[in-house]
């Protein structure tokens, strides 16, 4: 077992004991990315000399106790390239945004900054997030380090692979419709969609506002609460983040879950399932119900609506957030146009891919005069009884436990024909982001060809103690996520 | 919900997007498919029922009108494909 394979809390166990130092564990991050990247691709920008120079200035300081070593000190972190960085190339994986530095950085940076991480690279993504499988980028198809030949899942699959694959050791990731939850159970990291409000999107560059949130992508669910620790809490830059105290959320790593009460929707059980992705999620229900919880099946009667209010509520929002690229203020412009508006129009039919223009299309038809009741305001009605469902059910369970997919990672180039079966696979992701509540993908087993089935814990609004409870719980008495892709 | 070429041609005309013939006909393929999918919502009766646009719980959001130092202006035009003399250049609009 090499540096980079170990956990964020381990790392910082044998820095604490002078055993290693940062510069020793960004060396092997970059060593392992000198190994596999050529076979994965989870990275657009490695920042490999700034890494090793970050990390030797870290070193000097803490030697000379300039800095105080906090959890994440000197611990390499790859960044999803939909969060600003500044003066580090930001792409969103599109061609519109190829050369864009941004000025500023995303208040989830600044706060990394703060505990002095180093900064590995920006990783791949579904282009502005737009996609379930890491296929739709301008950089190249991100692989799956537990079988090349299928997808890590998306859109924030570059985080998801690079930190199960060692060449980092805990990332940040996106959640608008399951872009963090389902990557981790593709590739069997641990993932976390904190409630809406909960982490600030300053800086996060926006795919649908009402629903993007950011979130940590680790190896275990200590580093998932260290991460989450760092970057949670309100910020004035964006108004929609909560005013509420952050807990300390290493502090709700105690195993033990005696009274938990667990609600299983019936609705997240449907045919077509894989039946070996059903069968470990009930294994992980029985497992927390010997460490002393309960469990009864509840209806969440909305959720077969999910799938269609999210993708009229999400484009629409996308095509009014996209449609700040118009060639003038950064990014790409066309070479060769008639005159302003044909500038605009060339720039943008050259710098999106096919998907992200199906919707803004779909976005700007549902938002044109004489659809906006029909679909919006439908979809927005929709949302209302959907959050209703989550209201509900939290009234009387904990947590609420559910597949993350109803696949395993499937072949690459499998679903990119058919942007419906694209969408129906996050049927039991969405609904979350469309709720606002919280929710965690962990590693519950592998397929018997050895794909990765990730089991997910739903908490209510702010409930993030509770399910890093449950899941560290689980993960205290199984091994899943100690197991390592062959690569 | 058959989503024509004249409408895809219309609407992405309003969204700023050139479409080849090609594309416009995958366009309409793709986009009507999506749309009947989405006509499942009106099996939902939602009579009376407040649409969410925001999850939590927040009222206006106020803060002190504090003057803070603004993004230079080399920074703030430092991404601009085309600049000259401070401000962002595009093609001529007015003869």
């Amino acid at each position: 077992m090499e540096l980079c394979d170990y956990t964020i809390h381990e790392l910082h166990e044998m820095m604490k004991r002078r055993e290693i130092t940062s510069r020793q564990i960004t060396e092997s991050v970059l060593s392992r990315i000198d190994q596999v990247e050529s076979r994965i691709r989870a990275y657009i920008t490695v920042l490999r000399e700034e890494a090793l120079e970050q990390a030797g200035t870290i070193d000097q300081k803490l030697q000379k106790g300039e800095i105080p070593l906090t959890p994440l000190t000197g611990i390499p972190i790859a960044v999803k390239d939909l969060i600003c960085t500044r003066g580090v190339l930001t792409t969103c994986a599109a061609k519109i945004l190829h050369n864009f530095i941004p000025p500023y950085d995303a208040t989830v940076i600044a706060r990394l900054k703060q505990q002095n991480i180093v900064m590995v690279g920006k990783t791949n993504l579904d282009q502005f997030g737009m996609g379930s499988s890491t296929e739709n980028s301008y950089y190249g198809i991100t692989r799956n380090p537990w079988d090349l030949s299928r997808v890590p899942g998306g859109s924030s699959g570059g985080s998801a692979a690079a930190v199960i694959a060692g060449e980092a050791i805990g990332a940040l990731g996106t959640d608008t419709g399951g872009s963090i939850r389902q990557p981790s159970s593709f590739c069997s990291t641990t993932g976390l969609k904190p409630t809406y409000g909960r982490v600030s999107r300053y800086g996060l560059i926006a795919y649908a506002s009402s629903l993007d949130q950011i979130g940590p992508i680790a190896k275990d669910v200590t580093d998932c609460a260290i991460l989450l620790n760092a970057i949670a809490g309100y910020d004035p830059k964006d108004s929609t983040s909560v005013n509420l105290p952050t807990p300390d959320y290493t502090r709700a790593l105690v195993p033990d879950i005696t009274g938990l009460k667990i609600g299983i929707p019936e609705e997240y059980f449907i045919a077509g399932m894989d039946g070996e992705v059903e069968e470990k999620i009930w294994e992980a229900v029985r497992v927390l119900e010997k460490l002393g919880a309960s469990s009864e099946k509840v209806s969440l009667p909305h959720t077969e609506y999910a799938v269609a209010a999210y993708y009229i509520i999400a484009p629409a929002e996308a095509s009014s957030n996209l449609a700040r690229y118009d060639g003038v203020k950064y990014g790409y412009r066309a070479d060769k146009y008639t005159d302003l508006i044909d500038m605009y129009m060339t720039t943008r039919s050259q710098g999106f891919t096919p998907e992200v223009k199906r919707r803004i299309m779909l976005g700007t038809y549902s938002l044109s005069s004489g659809y906006y009741d029909a679909y919006y305001l439908k979809a927005q009605k929709v949302r209302t009884l959907i959050k209703r469902d989550f209201e509900e059910a939290f009234k009387k369970y904990d947590v609420l436990i559910a597949p993350v997919s109803p696949t395993p990672a499937f072949k690459i180039g499998e679903k990119t024909e058919d942007p419906l079966q694209m969408y129906l696979s996050d049927i039991f992701t969405i609904p979350i982001n469309l709720a606002g509540v919280t929710a965690l993908s962990i590693p519950c087993g592998f397929t018997r060809d050895g794909l990765p089935i990730g089991l997910q814990i739903i908490g209510k609004h702010f409930g993030e103690e509770t399910i890093l409870k449950v899941a560290y719980a689980f993960e205290q008495n199984t091994e899943h996520h100690k197991k390592k892709p062959p690569l | 919900m058959k989503i024509s070429i004249e409408q895809v041609e219309h609407v992405a005309k309003l969204a700023r997007l050139h479409l080849s013939e090609e594309e416009k006909q995958e366009m309409s393929e793709k986009l009507s498919q999506i749309l009947t999918y989405m006509d499942k919502l009106n099996e939902l009766n939602t009579e009376g029922i407040l649409p969410t646009s925001h999850v939590v719980e927040i009222k206006n959001v106020f803060r002190e009108d504090k003057v803070e130092p603004s993004l230079p202006e080399d920074q703030a035009l430092q991404n601009a494909p085309d600049r000259v003399n401070g401000y962002f250049r595009v093609p001529r609009v007015i003869e």
